[in-house]
């Protein structure tokens, strides 16, 4: 059974479809990219995989289950924006992911947070935004979930941020899991992912994998990307 | 040989070329065991499944092995590590003359040339 199955899914917003009628399917094992200009419903589509939004038509299905409790408990979602607790240090922080998450896996967290650096418990007022950045996805990446939804996770870190970021995924990767990644930012993402879905203005116009783009148009997905949506 | 990577091929194809070199300029030596491909993965900061079909290509052409329990290891046969390098001379020599010919080299001219550069180069 695939691990995310959308169908027919649209999601409008007055007017304005953000996302529509999109038909994808991602088996386990598979890292895909999520890859659309701004404003073209990459967030969207992420947040109705997550169960934050509902769909105005057609269904998102989990494991063959609409999102509800039984989804959630599988699918760990990555935000696009920063929502960690200034008071809080790093321990207060893994005892409320535990709580939240009973698949949560501390002591890979604790590793994970080690290799970005954060180690003492000072609150998390004190860290810089990478390092918060980072910190979220390690927090994200340390569940043992099914489905990962990674909204932007590399907008607007430097380029070591990225590399150490780009690094985590690698390293947890699980062939019983998927992996989403949105982002607008290709070169440094391309390596690490099977398959990419081009999304515009909500509609899917392209699923295929990293490796047949390059070998059919001689050139990398950043560069393909480029060219289909040169204005 | 560092994992860098080109903008036109598959990163698969890539994958397979720099692994031929490092069994072939020794860096894994016959009959070693490589890291996982886990690690390797993270090592080259690529997808693990293109890095396995990578291996998988490999192991079709008898250049790395998977024994069952003990993990992948680089052939111990020599003749065939010997018969790759010089599949890879060819084609590197085959797109240089190519590229040779372009800027209007004749073929004796371009031996003359290499044989002069050649003396050039201090061993």
């Amino acid at each position: 059974m695939a691990i995310l199955e959308c169908k027919a899914l649209s999601k409008s917003y007055g007017l304005t479809k953000a996302v529509d009628s999109a038909d994808i399917k991602i088996e386990a094992g598979r890292v895909v990219g999520l890859l659309g200009p701004n404003g073209s419903g990459k967030t969207t589509l992420i947040k109705l995989a997550a169960g934050l939004l509902s769909p105005t038509s057609g269904e998102v299905l989990i494991e063959g289950m609409a999102p509800g409790p039984e989804t959630k408990a599988i699918v760990s979602y990555l935000s696009d924006r920063d929502y960690l607790p200034d008071w809080m240090n790093l321990n207060q922080l893994l005892d409320y992911f535990g709580d939240f998450y009973s698949d949560f896996n501390r002591e890979k967290a604790i590793e994970l947070s080690k290799r970005i650096g954060v180690v003492d418990n000072k609150p998390l007022k004190t860290l810089s935004k990478g390092t918060r950045e980072k910190l979220q996805l390690v927090l994200v990446m340390s569940r043992d979930a099914k489905l990962f939804l990674l909204d932007e996770p590399i907008g607007g870190v430097d380029p070591a941020t990225r590399d150490t970021i780009i690094d985590t995924i690698i390293k947890n990767y699980n062939p019983d899991a998927a992996v989403i990644i949105s982002t607008h930012i290709i070169t440094d993402i391309e390596k690490i992912l099977d398959d990419v879905i081009f999304i515009n203005e909500g509609k899917i116009s392209l699923v295929e994998s990293v490796d047949d783009i390059r070998a059919k148009h001689q050139k990398s997905v950043d560069a393909y990307f480029r060219e289909v949506y040169k204005c | 040989m560092e994992w860098q990577f080109d903008n036109e091929r598959p990163i698969y194809s890539q994958l397979v070329d720099i692994l031929k070199l490092k069994i072939v300029s020794g860096e894994y030596k016959p009959g070693e065991r490589l890291p996982s491909v886990r690690d390797i993965s993270s090592e080259a900061g690529v997808n693990p499944n293109t890095m396995q079909r990578a291996m998988q290509e490999l192991e079709n052409q008898n250049l790395v092995l998977t024994q069952r329990t003990a993990g992948r290891f680089v052939t111990e046969d020599k003749e065939r590590v010997e018969m790759t390098r010089e599949e890879l001379a060819e084609g590197h020599i085959q797109s240089f003359v190519k590229l040779m010919e372009q800027l209007g080299y004749s073929k004796s001219r371009l031996i003359a040339l290499l044989a002069a550069k050649i003396g050039e180069v201090k061993e």
